[in-house]
């Protein structure tokens, strides 16, 4: 008898608390990126739209909510996280499992916003980079995906084999925002 | 000497600290500097060369002198310059140059030398004998010469880096800096304004002036406080903007005021990089000196720095102080010494016109001409017409003017141009584009002036906005004229010293003009004038005046030297923060990383990830030990290794087989479903870039691998051979490395294994066969392939999984006789069976070197194939790859190392080839290696030298075929 037990991630390495800032693995559900065939993106996002309630992100951008939420994630590609992928999509798109592939991270709290700006370059201003925003984008020399959950809740995704690179990353930016009393 | 007064410091709290082993009491809001004048110490440091005991010059970040290293152990920072440390609890200063003491140094010996040590001296002194130069003199030198060092220990205090993003960068908070804030605020414009200094009011702190009726620092406290109480302004205080960069992008550095600095977890300092729509520079003035004999006596400062340590610290730097200067701000400073009961011995003024009401002794149209009192200033001597006059002083004020800081302005290749009005130069419009400059770093020398140029800067930002101009009051303030009559070399014998830091002197750039190194550059490097810490902040406008004179020509024609970031020193650690040790690059770990861990694996780095090299068993005191068994383990039982970190890629679409077929040589479109085939890929110039497998999972759906190394130039290059070759092609693909945890399974009881541990049997699955397969329920792919030469599988399983299967295979193939095999025992596998690896297919090789020309197929175009055909690349001639076995005396072999034809001398014209790859086989009892040689493939049985000259290895080594282990393949198949 074998018993195959599930390990996430970010096992053991989180979560991580700093002042009022925190840091916790997220359970996305099902990962699976949807990209649309030659002149199929409407119609995977009617598909998308019609099984899942939201429509195909345009670039930098994420629809849906939490449980059930679709990102951009590169040039004609989105991440669904969530639901299983209706079956329909398939027509339009290539989809492929990426549920293991990504360590899915939230940082929450006020001054979360100041530790990402010690570790990525992008503007992420209130009037810049709102609520259902996302980028691709560098985090200490790993490709990341940056989406703005809310006004202080952010995902964070890595290759899972970064996630305990990550954590320290963050815990180390956390500590040096909380330290000043966030700034 | 502390005086009473209405300086910003908190005499509720005293603070104690240590210079060179002494104890001394200041104030919070003392900087060291004040501190240690405040305790009458006015000497502070050695010069850079002749080790003249030197004093503090200055009040801020242009300090030239008052260098002292703080800081103990990994903590020692060097150079830090007292006019802007922060006083704070418990703070240890050390000064620097000097032995045994800064009191009594011994190479002050130097000084008498002076003769001898000018400008050139190094260069004309040292030139014979050549060997000398790096063994002898140069250390000697260094050891003389020189500044504070590092403790030469990994730093333990934390640095930061981080990003900024604003509409409108503002630099300094003076006068114009605060307006131009105020202006773009009020438009809601998102603004950050940066200062260098601790508090907002820049000169309005040092100086008795009012604005809007109040004392200029209040207003400036005041107006700080209303702006940073706005969203939309951000304060930055002990910043200092350190570069202009492309992109509207700006370097600065943050330091951390010491008591948040020493909460747990904060940085010391913090690397910016702001990014701004538009900045306006207000960054004003630095005063400048005059040099004359012996014009680097301590207690001869700038008239500047004597005013704010009197105002803003309640400090004087002498009971008995003589001002000498070409403005009115000599008038200034006597006055405001005058105010605060300081003896004035005398006040002189180089202008031929002016006058005075204040009650001192006046020299009109005077010039300070030299100075005595070796540690400390004593008196000076005043030069007119009329004749000298000796005139007691224990502190000189100097001012040779005004030079506005455009340093930024010419940080993107900017000259700045020259001023006649104020003799000073000014920065060139649109130096730097995006920025605007407002205050006295643009020749605005009065309070009003500055205030109302930093509106007006902020309106025609503004107005690039397209925001609309708030209605400001421009408060009431001071505006009087600047009037100056240029004054920068003393005439007379003696040294006169320009750049203090670098102990530059008049002489010294006369002399490089004699040498006709009449261009400035040419003279800067000469001299080494404005090339210490300050980058000669304080010396390069008079030093380049005096170079002008020297050559007979004009200040504009001769021009400045070129400012370069950054405008201040930043440390190393900060630019770097993060980076240090395991910072250098993140860590890429397995699923299977912990249990290799429990078994004492050391790892291996294979790019970013971490790779077992081997499984140490109780009693192996040897890798080799090791290496040897798991080999013979994979060869007669079954092994089990992680190979998760092959790049593994998911391609879709119509087009899938299209797109293929024109990425590797060989044909994939024919690939049958549920087949893999061994596919090369070439780069654009014909050279091998990766070799792989390939898998058709479904009519329109393949698997592709790569090596660990070049998982991600493959995926760089599918991107672009779709995006730019061949964008009509309908194919998606995408990274599916980190999705799956794929595991090696080789050896004869690998089936037996798979079989057990499967829901389902393996069944009849061949060779180059792939299946879906479930294990404990969970979906898996199993490929049927091989690295090693044995029967062997590889088997994926989502990530989540990887842990629990890895330690499940281990137990089982334990049972059966088997293990875990790492790293060195793969290579040494694949060695045996001539397979190769990026230490062959280096960048440097085509399919035919490697034996694989008739993997071009000549059925079809490929990314490579009009390259690869080209002259040189099939000539004779070419290094191929053979085989290779110790044939010498001595049974080893060492990858890099030449070969060469027995005879012949072991030099690079007679090279024959090198070795990529060795191991030692437990299979064949020797070592094993692979190479590339001159037509390799027909010189099979030749007997040649191998020299490793690097290693001093040599012995003779017999060619043969790179494939040693089963050249029929049928320990694969069967």
């Amino acid at each position: 008898m074998i018993d195959l037990y599930p390990i996430t991630p970010c096992a053991g390495l989180l979560p991580i608390e700093v002042g009022a800032m925190r840091l916790t693995e997220v359970d996305a559900g099902t990962i699976t990126s949807l990209s649309p065939y030659k002149g199929r993106d409407d119609a995977l996002s009617d598909a998308l739209k019609a099984a899942h309630g939201m429509a195909l992100p345009a670039p930098n951008r994420a629809t849906g909510k939490d449980g059930n939420r679709a990102i951009w994630f590169g040039q004609r590609q989105a991440l669904l996280l969530g639901p299983a992928p209706d079956a329909a999509l398939s027509e339009h798109a290539a989809l492929t499992d990426q549920s293991d592939a990504w360590a899915v991270i939230r940082l929450t709290g006020p001054g979360s916003a100041d530790v990402l700006a010690r570790l990525v370059p992008l503007d992420l201003r209130d009037g810049h980079f709102r609520a259902g925003h996302t980028a691709r984008t560098d985090l200490m020399h790993m490709h990341a995906s940056l989406t703005r959950i809310s006004a202080q809740a952010w995902q964070i995704m890595v290759f899972r084999s970064f996630a305990q690179t990550l954590a320290h990353e963050l815990k180390t930016a956390m500590q040096g925002v909380a330290a000043r009393g966030g700034v | 000497m502390r005086i009473e007064g209405k300086g910003q410091i908190d005499r509720t709290r005293p603070v104690s600290f240590t210079f060179d082993g002494h104890r001394y009491q200041g104030f919070a809001g003392d900087t060291l500097a004040s501190a240690l004048l405040a305790n009458d110490i006015r000497l502070m440091g050695r010069s850079f060369k002749y080790h003249r005991p030197r004093g503090v010059l200055t009040a801020g970040s242009e300090e030239p002198n008052a260098l002292v290293t703080t800081g103990l152990g990994p903590a020692q920072e060097p150079n830090v310059r007292a006019t802007t440390l922060e006083l704070h609890e418990g703070l240890i200063a050390r000064s620097q140059n000097r032995w045994p003491s800064l009191d009594w140094d011994v190479m002050a010996v130097n000084d008498l030398a002076a003769p001898f040590l000018g400008a050139g001296f190094y260069y004309k002194t040292f030139m014979w004998p050549r060997k000398f130069w790096e063994a002898v003199y140069e250390p000697v030198i260094r050891n003389a010469a020189g500044l504070g060092a590092l403790s030469g220990e990994a730093i333990t205090e934390k640095y930061e880096r981080a990003w900024a993003h604003c509409d409108l960068l503002v630099i300094g908070a003076g006068p114009a800096g605060l307006m131009a804030a105020q202006v773009a605020a009020e438009a809601g414009a998102d603004v950050i304004l940066v200062d260098e200094d601790t508090r907002p009011g820049g000169r309005l702190n040092a100086e008795t002036l009012e604005v809007d009726g109040m004392p200029g620092a209040d207003w400036a406290a005041d107006l700080a406080d209303d702006l940073a109480a706005l969203p939309n302004v951000r304060i930055m205080a002990r910043t200092t903007v350190t570069g202009a960069y492309d992109g509207g992008t700006y370097g600065a550095l943050e330091r951390i005021a010491p008591d948040m600095a020493m909460r747990p977890g904060a940085p010391l300092a913090c690397f910016w990089r702001i990014v701004a729509k538009r900045c306006i520079l207000a960054a004003g003035a630095l005063e400048r000196p005059v040099a004359f004999q012996n014009n680097d006596r301590p207690g001869i400062m700038m008239a500047s720095a004597v005013r704010a340590y009197l105002n803003r610290w309640d400090v004087v730097p002498g009971r008995n102080v003589a001002v000498f200067g070409n403005t009115d701000d000599a008038h200034r400073t006597a006055a405001d010494l005058i105010a605060a009961g300081v003896h004035v011995s005398a006040l002189i003024d180089a202008r031929h016109h002016s006058t005075t009401d204040l009650d001192v002794p006046f020299y009109a149209g005077a010039q300070v001409s030299d100075a005595t009192g070796r540690k400390g200033l004593e008196a000076i001597t005043i030069s007119r017409a009329s004749g000298q006059d000796k005139v007691q002083a224990d502190c000189l004020a100097m001012s040779g003017g005004w030079n506005p800081s455009v340093h930024l302005t010419c940080h993107m290749n900017g000259r700045p141009a020259w001023n006649r009005d104020i003799a000073a130069f000014t920065p060139t419009e649109g130096a730097i584009p995006g920025m605007v400059t407002a205050g006295a770093c643009q020749g605005d020398f009065s309070t009003r002036a500055c205030l109302e140029a930093g509106a007006r800067a902020a309106a025609e930002v503004l107005e690039g906005f397209g925001l609309t101009l708030p209605h400001v009051e421009i408060p009431k303030a001071e505006d009087s004229a600047y009037d100056i009559t240029p004054l920068w070399a003393v005439p007379g014998k003696g040294r006169a010293w320009l750049d203090f830091q670098n102990d530059v002197t008049v002489k010294d750039v006369k002399q490089a003009a004699t040498e006709n190194f009449r261009s400035v550059e040419h003279m800067k490097r000469y001299t080494t004038q404005g090339m210490a810490t300050d980058q000669g902040k304080s010396s390069n406008v008079v030093a380049l005046a005096v170079l002008a004179d020297a050559t007979g020509r004009g200040i504009p024609e001769t021009g400045t030297t070129t400012f370069r970031p950054p405008y201040v020193p930043v440390p190393i650690a900060a630019m770097g923060s993060g980076a240090q040790g395991k910072g250098f690059a993140p860590e890429r770990f397995t699923t299977s990383h912990a249990a290799s861990k429990e078994r004492g694996a050391p790892m291996i780095e294979a790019g970013l990830w971490y790779r077992p090299s081997y499984f140490p068993q109780p009693g192996e005191t040897h890798w080799r030990q090791s290496c040897d068994r798991e080999v013979n383990m994979v060869r007669n039982t079954v092994g089990v290794a992680d190979v998760s970190t092959l790049g593994k890629i998911d391609i879709q679409g119509p087009d899938a087989a299209a797109l293929l077929d024109l990425v590797y040589t060989n044909m994939m479109s024919t690939l049958k479903v549920g087949r893999v085939r061994y596919g090369l890929m070439l780069r654009e110039d014909g050279h091998v870039m990766d070799d792989g497998t390939c898998a058709r999972l479904g009519e329109a759906h393949y698997l592709i691998t790569t090596t660990t190394a070049a998982a991600g130039q493959v995926m760089r290059h599918l991107e672009f051979v779709h995006q730019c070759l061949v964008p009509h092609l309908d194919v998606r693909f995408i990274s599916v490395t980190e999705q799956w945890a794929q595991f090696a399974i080789a050896g004869p009881k690998s089936r037996a294994l798979l079989d057990d541990l499967l829901d389902a049997p393996v069944g009849d699955l061949p060779f180059m066969g792939y299946g879906d397969v479930t294990v404990d329920e969970v979906a898996a792919r199993l490929f049927r392939i091989s690295f090693s030469g044995e029967h062997a599988y590889e088997l994926a399983v989502p990530a989540c999984y990887g842990d629990a299967l890895f330690r499940e295979l281990l137990t089982r193939a334990e049972a059966l006789g088997g293990g875990p095999y790492g790293m060195e025992a793969l290579n040494v596998l694949r060695i045996e069976k001539g397979f190769i690896t990026h230490a062959e297919i280096h960048g440097r090789v085509t399919a035919g070197d490697i034996g694989m020309a008739r993997m071009i197929s000549a059925k079809k175009d490929c990314i490579g194939k009009a390259a690869a055909a080209r002259p040189g690349l099939v000539e004779e001639g070419r290094e191929q790859l053979v085989g290779l076995t110790p044939v010498g005396a001595v049974k080893e072999l060492t990858s890099g190392a030449h070969l060469f034809n027995q005879g012949e001398e072991a030099v690079r014209v007679n090279d024959q080839g090198y070795i990529t790859s060795v191991g030692f086989s437990p299979t064949f009892g020797c070592f094993l290696g692979l190479g590339f040689l001159k037509d390799g493939l027909s010189r099979h049985g030749e007997v040649l030298r191998m020299v490793d000259h690097l290693r001093g290895v040599e012995t003779l080594v017999k060619v043969q075929d790179p494939v040693q282990f089963d050249p029929d393949g049928g320990r694969v198949r069967d």
